[in-house]
């Protein structure tokens, strides 16, 4: 019998493992693609409260976390690459100044 | 049943999110980050809802990961050397990790449902089709949500425009 406890559990590894992603990662895709991970995580729970709790509310927001996730990955990503274009290395630890 | 199908989906993301932190290829790590979306798609089926699990993989499998792969390709970094001057602290965010996903187990796991259900029962859901109650609520409850999405999209557009033309 699947209770939705199964799917809280999932949903919680998946989270941790994207934020151990985002803190011990230093190239700044690989930390996008974490905080992508924890994006799922949570779209997860709200699927799985969705249908256990007989409201649609979940799925339609779920839709739209869809949809600002992409807004999102597209203005990073374009500030990343806007940020490394000029720049050698791809290391979030070498941007640490303002300048040129 | 379902529980064999879940567990096979469930280990196979938790493999690949495993993958996506820990390879060191960003390439490798975006392949990886694709079957965490193919899996969370085939547990979306599980839980009755078609139309989010083909939202999903077109949306995220299908362009945000296509968007990853160009600007990996652009920037072609290599392989990552790992963390640079913060080495020290990566063993200290893995312990806050592991207390991380303690806590959310614990509460995910005694979770206890309230006894009101709403009206959307899967009898409902396989009458009247999951596309077309989402699109029910999408127009009536949650319209006005619905407008400022397609007014951030604009944003997002324009804003990526500036963002990535070469300056002067």
């Amino acid at each position: 019998m699947l209770t939705i406890n199964y799917f809280l559990i999932l949903s919680a590894i998946l989270f941790s493992i994207g934020a151990v992603g985002v803190l011990i990662r230093r190239n700044p895709l690989i930390m996008f693609m974490s905080i992508e991970l924890m994006l799922n995580a949570v779209n997860l729970v709200f699927v799985a409260f969705s249908r256990y709790l007989q409201n649609l509310g979940g799925q339609v927001f779920v839709f739209l976390v869809l949809t600002v996730a992409a807004a999102e990955v597209a203005v990073g990503l374009a500030i990343i690459v806007a940020i490394f274009r000029s720049r050698a290395t791809v290391d979030v630890d070498q941007v640490n100044e303002l300048k040129e | 049943m379902e529980i064999f199908v879940f567990s096979l989906f469930a280990v196979l993301a938790i493999l690949a999110a495993i993958g996506v932190i820990a390879l060191q290829n960003p390439v490798h790590s975006a392949l990886s980050l694709a079957v965490v979306f193919v899996a969370l798609a085939a547990l979306y089926v599980l839980l009755s809802a078609p139309f989010i699990a083909a939202a999903q993989v077109m949306v995220y499998a299908g362009a945000i990961l296509i968007l990853f792969v160009f600007v990996i390709m652009l920037l072609s970094p290599g392989t990552d050397r790992g963390a640079g001057a913060l080495k020290s602290q990566r063993g200290l965010a893995v312990i806050f990790g592991c207390v991380l996903v303690a806590q959310l187990v614990v509460i995910g796991a005694s979770a206890v449902l309230p006894s009101t259900l709403g009206k959307y029962t899967p009898a409902y859901l396989a009458r009247v089709g999951d596309v077309q109650a989402i699109g029910e609520l999408l127009f009536t409850d949650f319209a006005l949500p619905f407008e400022i999405t397609s007014f951030l999209l604009l944003v997002a557009i324009v804003g990526v425009i500036v963002l990535a033309k070469k300056q002067k």
